[in-house]
């Protein structure tokens, strides 16, 4: 569905040459959801408007829905939906004007665009604001009619740029709803980009990490979890039991820390598949007579692998 | 794949998209800002009017002196608030779609595969809609003024008019995206531009008895062109020069504004 070459694109503004992508090389098939995670800046967005066309890459080429962007840029977009960061809807319209419009703009005729038209309001839980001005609705509401213009045309590749930022939970929660169901539905292809690491970790199914114009990892989130950063198992005991504790914990455990804690010690290790291993411990130091006064297990999150791909925390770079 | 890409529909519907359709549905979308807001057509029907009924009594004043007639003072000075009419309008064409590269949807229709130039040509259309009706109904008032009424060469007028216009609104597009940045911007190039255009065309008052410099700058002014084309067609007369020179003025105002445009727009990024 994508296959991209060495993708870059630089920005000239005044004497500064600013390289905001810099040599992607990406392939998406079809029915996959992926998410271009990274801080803000990192390139995503502007990688994001190569592919649909919207921006001539410098070099590189990108051939999306079987097409080159640079060699038939309309081809693309007649091809693709496209939800960009801000409100898609005119505000001085009428939302069904708009919907109608969206529809004549990608050729399909009046018809269809008003069969397509009432089949989205309804999808999307829209038909009460058929005849609203769109400066009237709600921002989850302006948000599901954004969706339902993207999809006026049925694209079998939905491109979304920061689909929820700015959105309360339940309206976030909502949108991934109706996101899940057309690709369930339909097998929509779903690109989207996101700062937010819970959205990329619990709704892609695969994630591209970008930072300074670069894919630095790409592959599943349990994958890059437990490749870059793993479980970390912590225990507390008594002082006098940490030879034997060191002994089982070596045997399971690596990267092996210890810290003084209130009269005791804590020491904790990293480990493959946590809530496997933690039982296992905490059994084999038990028939030791070892007593554990505390344990907790703590998985990664994609900010530890952001941390440990690139020293840096997502959370400091990212807007709230 | 899925049936969506492949089914016939589609490769059919893309297929079937055209130049003249994109403009087409590129003009209903702004037209429909219009229809939905019957308030703003009809104080723009009413704004010539009050330009002639201002005028109208002191360009009697100045034909008592002369000694020509109200009725011929009308027929130089009404073509002339025809011309103003659409500059008003088609120069204004980029302060709607600032509002629009603001609030997003601008973003969301770069993305559908409308032709470019039909961007362009749709919005600066829109603005040219209203000016059919407004040049008949003030010359319609004007009639029974002493004005004589040349329907054919009206509409040949309208036409010269309407492809001038779609220059001057190509170009304002573009301005507008050269300042999306800051909107003041756009209404200090605007301003400036427009009123010196306006004066150097001989609009309002004829360049004859002004100073060689400003009849030397008004030739190299397309409006002036404009403007002695529209007076010459206004007076009932085809075989003229000015009508031919007043033509290509609008061609090649058309053709730049839209290469300007196109270019802006491609270019751009928002």
């Amino acid at each position: 569905m994508i296959h991209t070459e060495q993708l870059t694109r630089t920005f000239v503004s005044g004497k500064e040459t600013v390289e905001a992508v810099r040599g992607i090389d990406l392939d998406v098939a079809a029915g996959e959801l992926v998410a271009f995670l990274g801080p803000n800046g990192a390139g995503k967005s502007t990688t994001l408007r190569m592919l649909t066309s919207l921006l001539p890459p410098t070099s590189g080429n990108a051939t999306v829905a079987g097409i080159d962007v640079t060699a038939d840029p309309a081809g693309v977009r007649s091809r693709i939906g496209y939800i960009g960061q801000k409100d898609g809807a005119g505000h001085n319209y009428r939302v069904w004007d708009e919907l109608l419009l969206q529809g004549r703009f990608y050729g399909l005729s009046k018809d269809r665009a008003a069969t397509r038209a009432d089949e989205l309001l309804g999808s999307l839980d829209l038909e009460a604001m058929k005849l609203r001005k769109v400066s009237t609705l709600s921002g989850g509401q302006k948000r599901r009619l954004d969706i339902a213009l993207g999809l006026i045309h049925e694209p079998a590749l939905l491109f979304l740029d920061e689909p929820s930022t700015g959105m309360d939970p339940q309206n976030r929660a909502n949108l991934w709803d109706h996101i899940l169901r057309l690709r369930e539905e339909f097998g929509t292809t779903i690109v989207l980009t996101t700062h937010y690491l819970e959205e990329a970790d619990t709704m892609a199914e695969r994630v591209v990490v970008i930072d300074h114009g670069r894919i630095i990892a790409d592959d599943t989130a349990d994958a890059l979890k437990a490749e870059q950063a793993g479980d970390r198992i912590s225990l507390t005991i008594d002082a006098a039991d940490l030879p034997t504790t060191r002994d089982v914990v070596g045997r399971t455990g690596t990267e092996v820390q210890e810290a003084p804690n209130a009269g005791g010690v804590t020491i904790s290790f990293r480990v493959d598949a946590g809530p496997a291993a933690l039982p296992g411990v905490l059994h084999a130091l038990g028939d030791k007579g070892v007593a554990v006064r505390a344990a907790t297990l703590k998985q990664p999150t994609l900010d530890d692998v952001f941390l440990n791909l690139t020293g840096r925390s997502l959370r400091e770079g990212a807007e709230a | 794949m899925t049936t969506i890409i492949d089914s016939a529909a589609t490769s059919d519907r893309i297929a079937r998209r055209s130049l003249l359709g994109d403009i087409r549905s590129v003009w209903m979308r702004e037209t429909l800002t219009i229809l939905r807001d019957p308030f703003s057509l009809i104080f723009s029907l009413i704004q010539p009017l009050v330009f002639l009924g201002l005028f109208g009594p002191l360009l009697s004043g100045v034909a008592g002196e002369d000694g020509l007639g109200f009725g011929s003072t009308l027929q130089f000075f009404l073509p002339g608030v025809v011309v103003m009419i659409t500059m008003f309008g088609t120069s204004m064409t980029g302060a709607n779609l600032q509002f629009e590269i603001m609030t997003g949807a601008f973003e969301r229709i770069l993305a559908t595969p409308l032709a470019r130039p039909a961007l362009l040509i749709g919005r600066a259309l829109k603005e040219l809609t209203p000016l059919v009706v407004q040049a008949l109904i003030i010359t319609l008032v004007a009639v029974p003024f002493g004005f004589e009424f040349f329907p054919g060469h009206i509409v040949v007028g309208l036409l010269i008019l309407g492809v001038f216009g779609v220059g001057v609104g190509a170009l304002s597009y573009a301005l507008a995206i050269a300042t999306r940045k800051n909107e003041w911007a756009f209404w200090a190039v605007q301003q400036s531009l427009l009123f010196p255009l306006l004066i150097l065309s001989g609009m309002m008052l004829p360049l004859e008895t002004g100073p060689e410099w400003m009849q030397v700058l008004s030739k190299f002014n397309p409006l002036t062109y404009i403007v002695d084309a529209e007076r010459v067609l206004f007076s009932g007369t085809f075989d003229d020069r000015a009508v031919l020179f007043g033509l290509i003025a609008a061609v090649v105002t058309a053709a730049g504004g839209l290469w300007v445009g196109v270019r802006t727009v491609t270019k751009s990024i928002l």
